[in-house]
């Protein structure tokens, strides 16, 4: 298990290790299976772009989950997120090959907010495809 | 069409509790591709300080959204639900959710708005244990894209 990251160790503008994370058809298939959302655009190519889309995109919640991968990996304990949002920018486009799309997650700490609490503000940013997918995503964890 | 404004501050009961199993999260966990041992062991969730496997920051969506789901699909309120996408998401944590909670959530419509013809619906989901204990609040903007913006 990841060691834990504690508050002392951290500044403003300490970045979190910017990680990718690769996402084909079978990641989105598997995701709507155990998400429950079975919305076509994240399946199906031809209902995709009968409503204007360039092709099947990701689940913006997919993204969401992968994104926090980044600060919870670094804490080290997912449970310390005290708050986590994003604002949804621009969709994540799937090709229907073997490598589909990256989603490419990077962070650094905003804000110290608390030193009792030990809570700092986590600024992140995602990308895929050269385009920012995601904006004003911020977590609040709590750290060691 | 315009939405109806008297939906502002409505609420909604509790929905029937949903109960969070260790396969459904490992199950998530895995679709994520997330390995993290908090969340399929649950000597290593203890070690962490919590009673049990807990659930991956999103998880929690999936009860959340098909709540707010039945909030927003009110034919009164007028949002054309063929052009909603998923504008915002944030959650506010009391706690993580882990297995065995028995999870109900109370919508609340915080806000209607339309702004360059767009629709907008705020809908905040507080999320309860067994006990009546908060655990999580998800805050969600759903928008109606207005009719041939591409």
């Amino acid at each position: 298990m990841a060691a834990r990251i504690s508050y002392a160790q951290v500044a403003p503008g300490t970045e979190l290790p910017a990680r990718g994370f690769p996402v084909t058809r079978a990641t989105l298939v598997r995701y709507a299976g155990a998400s429950g959302d079975f919305n076509p655009i994240h399946w199906n190519e031809r209902f995709a772009r009968e409503v204007g889309l360039p092709d099947v995109i990701a689940h913006g919640m997919f993204t969401m989950a992968e994104a926090v991968r980044v600060v919870t990996d670094w804490a080290g304990d997912p449970g310390a997120v005290l708050e986590y949002g994003v604002r949804f920018t621009k969709p994540v486009v799937v090709p229907d090959d073997e490598t589909g799309a990256l989603i490419e997650v990077s962070g650094k700490v905003a804000a110290k907010l608390d030193d009792e609490a030990r809570t700092v503000r986590v600024d992140l940013t995602a990308a895929s495809a050269g385009q920012k997918v995601l904006g004003m995503a911020r977590a609040v964890v709590r750290l060691a | 069409m315009a939405l109806d404004q008297s939906f502002v501050g409505r609420s909604y009961p509790p929905t029937r509790p949903y109960e969070v199993g260790r396969e459904k999260i490992r199950e998530f966990a895995e679709a994520i591709g997330d390995a993290h041992p908090a969340y399929t062991d649950p000597e290593a969730a203890k070690q962490l300080g919590h009673p049990d496997v807990i659930a991956p920051p999103t998880f929690v969506f999936a009860i959340t959204y098909r709540a707010a789901f039945e909030v927003v699909s009110d034919p009164e309120l007028g949002l054309d639900y063929s052009r909603v996408v998923h504008g915002d998401q944030r959650f506010v944590y009391s706690r993580p959710v882990r297995a065995g909670d028995r999870l109900s959530v109370t919508s609340h419509i915080d806000a209607v708005k339309s702004l360059a013809g767009n629709d907008i619906v705020d809908v905040r989901g507080e999320v309860r244990d067994e006990s009546g204990e908060h655990v999580v609040t998800a805050y969600t903007k759903l928008v109606a894209r207005a009719a041939g913006e591409e």
